[in-house]
């Protein structure tokens, strides 16, 4: 893994994290409801574990798939459906839809993992994934010999994608999260919150858009 | 077109609401009570500093007659904020209008020309009846994932099935119709298990407990040839409230105030979203013709214990004699306050009772829900009363206090004075008019504002029903965030 993939790794769990829509909203809403920091806390790793789950399924998808079929491969179809994605969110008003606040941290962690997957959170990683290989020896450095060597390679690969891309998911949402909790108030939302969804979408074709090239 | 910012007519929280700055327009429900002409979305001027203040400046014909306009909501509002289906970049722009005897439904586009309103789409009835498998829709809410109809009948009423009525009361069920926000198609019926609950009026909720609330007047057979006597005094209207669980759309628990206690009609749910308490009124007890308001709450105050509702406000029917009642309730020799309708403030403190049969608008401090305190009473109108508005004293008015809306500050207060067509012509036979009032309400006092109060011909022939204020009113918005 180059330090530019892992930097975009890192900018990308930021993005995600910085998106009320992604949790950290609910996470205040949780707290404030019960007037209790603590109910913010422990909804957080519940939020990341359901953002984790959407985003390693699809890095799992893209890294298994790579083992057994060309990389270039991988990175036009990925690239394909990824602007393809990224048109229909910019041009469908259509948002996620649920219906429910008193959510136990178990349904939460479900919530999570439907949204960020109804987002497509974890495609947007996909040219960072696809791109990361191409240098040498793939995403873990391991030259891969064998079948079941590289799909143990290219589990670890999408653990570790994940793991860097949560992180920086729940370190960024976390903080925002206290930060309105404590400091800023919600009267930021009115003010703060650009719509991210369509610079969500934006950067979905974008991602497609640079898989499709570098392939 | 999405906003890249908020709308900003949205706030997270009651709190933040409050703070709004006050509405410049003031959209109304006007029918023909003819039904030979359309009805009409009036906009009135509601900007003290405007030299049309306090008239009607707007008005935009439907393409139909005989729809009867009676309530409205938004296509959008704070709701939108909610976490967990968030999407805050919409605009609130489009009235819903629903036709009440036609069942017909107009979107309303009051961004584009706020004051003359155009006509965006129109939902036909059989869309209603075919996709939801209601009819009569009533009460609008923005909720986070789309909007909810409340409607009075079922989609096989009188209206629509050939032959012979049966039963009284099997025009029924009513419940809510599902609706997307975005397309403004009916998506379905929102109910997957009603339980006992057949009788329809209001719906609202708590959004951040998850619970909906519904209320009973009666289906389209018992109310659309005016109040029927032998149903009333048979205890046939409604008079229960049904708890819902929000997320599973199924009935969780009936709440029965007592037959005594006919038509459980507007829910008004505390704003606080922290809190699980709301108010609603009764129109008219048949034991002595009195109106009651209920706050409904969990047993003992447990946070998910089961419901119950205590009655803590009895208006008395004050004695008239016979010759000045209309023959609907001459041989009671009172005359019933009717409580029709009550509006809380976005800040639950004041609750606003109107009186449309005494003829009389009071005011209650609800600091402590269970335990109101009268603070300040107007008198306008009254089937025995005719107390005429300050600004014509000299004109005795028909009609009472009836539709009540409060602004976002809680410091306005609007009235206007048709409940429905063919009720109207029963308690007010010799013609019900048409007047609309404001009231300013502050700690210090509660009183009218001379200079609002268009009436009459000012209406063009048309009677006025709710109102809706331009951003947002008190009834309008509910909110994810204390």
């Amino acid at each position: 893994m180059t330090d530019g993939s892992l930097a975009a790794l890192v900018v990308l769990g930021a993005f995600h994290g910085l998106n009320p829509a992604m949790g950290w909203l609910f996470a205040v809403a949780r707290g404030l409801q019960e007037r209790s920091r603590t109910r913010v806390l422990e909804a957080l790793p519940a939020i990341a574990a359901g953002h984790a789950a959407s985003v390693g399924a699809v890095a799992l998808l893209v890294t298994l798939t790579r083992s057994v079929v060309a990389a270039q491969a991988v990175a036009l179809v990925g690239g394909v459906a990824l602007v393809g994605f990224g048109l229909w969110r910019l041009l469908s008003r259509r948002h996620f839809r649920w219906v429910g606040m008193r959510l136990s941290l178990r349904q939460l962690v479900g919530w999570s993992f439907l949204m960020s997957s109804a987002h497509g959170a974890g495609l947007m990683l996909l040219p960072v994934i696809t791109a990361s290989g191409s240098g040498g020896g793939g995403l873990t450095g391991a030259h891969a010999h064998g079948m079941g060597h590289a799909a143990g390679s290219a589990v670890s690969a999408a653990v570790f994608v994940t793991g860097v891309h949560t992180l920086a998911m729940f370190v960024t949402a976390g903080i925002i999260a206290l930060l309105v909790y404590d400091v800023l108030g919600l009267t930021v939302l009115r003010r703060a919150w650009l719509d991210l969804d369509r610079v969500w979408a934006v950067a979905l074709v974008g991602a497609g858009a640079f898989a499709l090239a570098t392939a | 077109m999405p906003l890249w910012k908020p709308d900003p007519t949205f706030y997270a929280s009651p709190r933040d609401a409050v703070s709004a700055p006050p509405e410049k327009l003031a959209y109304v429900a006007a029918f023909d009570p003819t039904s030979q002409g359309p009805d009409a979305v009036l906009v009135l001027d509601a900007d003290p500093d405007s030299a049309a203040y306090g008239t009607v400046v707007g008005r935009t014909d439907l393409p139909h007659t005989g729809d009867e306009l009676h309530h409205m909501g938004w296509n959008a509002c704070s709701s939108a904020l909610c976490p967990y289906a968030p999407h805050p970049h919409v605009e609130r722009r489009y009235l819903v209008v629903p036709g009440l005897r036609s069942s017909r439904m107009y979107f309303v586009d009051v961004k584009k020309n706020p004051t003359a309103p155009e006509i965006a789409k129109i939902l036909e009835p059989d869309e209603l009846a075919k996709r939801a498998g209601y009819s009569r829709p009533h009460t609008v809410h923005c909720g986070p994932e789309g909007l909810y109809v409340a409607s009075l009948g079922g989609a096989n009423g009188p209206g629509g099935r050939s032959g012979s009525v049966g039963r009284v009361g099997d025009d029924g069920p009513g419940g809510i119709a599902l609706l997307d926000h975005d397309s403004f198609d009916v998506l379905g019926r929102w109910e997957v298990d009603r339980g006992p609950q057949h009788l329809a009026y209001d719906a609202w909720w708590h959004i951040a407990h998850d619970v909906l609330v519904t209320s009973e007047w009666g289906t389209p057979s018992m109310i659309e040839d005016g109040v029927v006597g032998e149903l009333l005094l048979g205890r046939k209207y409604g008079h229960a409230l049904h708890f819902w669980d929000m997320r599973k759309r199924r009935h969780v628990q009936r709440v029965d105030l007592g037959d005594q206690h006919q038509m459980a009609l507007e829910l008004r749910p505390a704003h606080d979203p922290t809190k699980q308490y709301g108010f609603v009124n009764t129109v008219v007890s048949v034991e002595d013709l009195s109106s009651s308001i209920w706050v409904w709450h969990r047993e003992n105050g447990s946070k998910d214990g089961p419901w119950t509702a205590t009655k803590v406000i009895t208006i008395p029917a004050e004695p008239a004699s016979a010759d000045a009642l209309p023959p609907v309730i001459q041989p009671f020799g009172a005359v019933p306050p009717l409580v029709t309708d009550i509006d809380l403030s976005v800040d639950d403190r004041w609750l606003y009772v109107s009186c449309w049969g005494t003829g009389e608008l009071k005011r209650y401090d609800v600091s402590d829900p269970f335990h109101p305190v009268e603070a300040g009473s107007v008198r306008i109108g009254g089937i025995v009363n005719r107390t005429p508005h300050p600004a014509a004293p000299d004109v005795p008015l028909s009609g009472g206090p009836q539709m009540v809306e409060v602004s976002r500050d809680g410091r306005r207060v609007y009235v206007t004075n048709s409940l429905y067509r063919s009720w109207d012509d029963q308690f007010y036979p010799d013609g019900v008019g048409a007047w609309m009032a404001k009231l300013d309400s502050s700690d210090a006092g509660f009183g009218f504002d001379p200079r609002f109060f268009p009436n009459g011909d000012d209406f063009g022939g048309l009677r006025v029903h709710q109102t809706r204020l331009q951003g947002g009113d008190a009834s309008s918005d509910s909110y994810c965030y204390p």
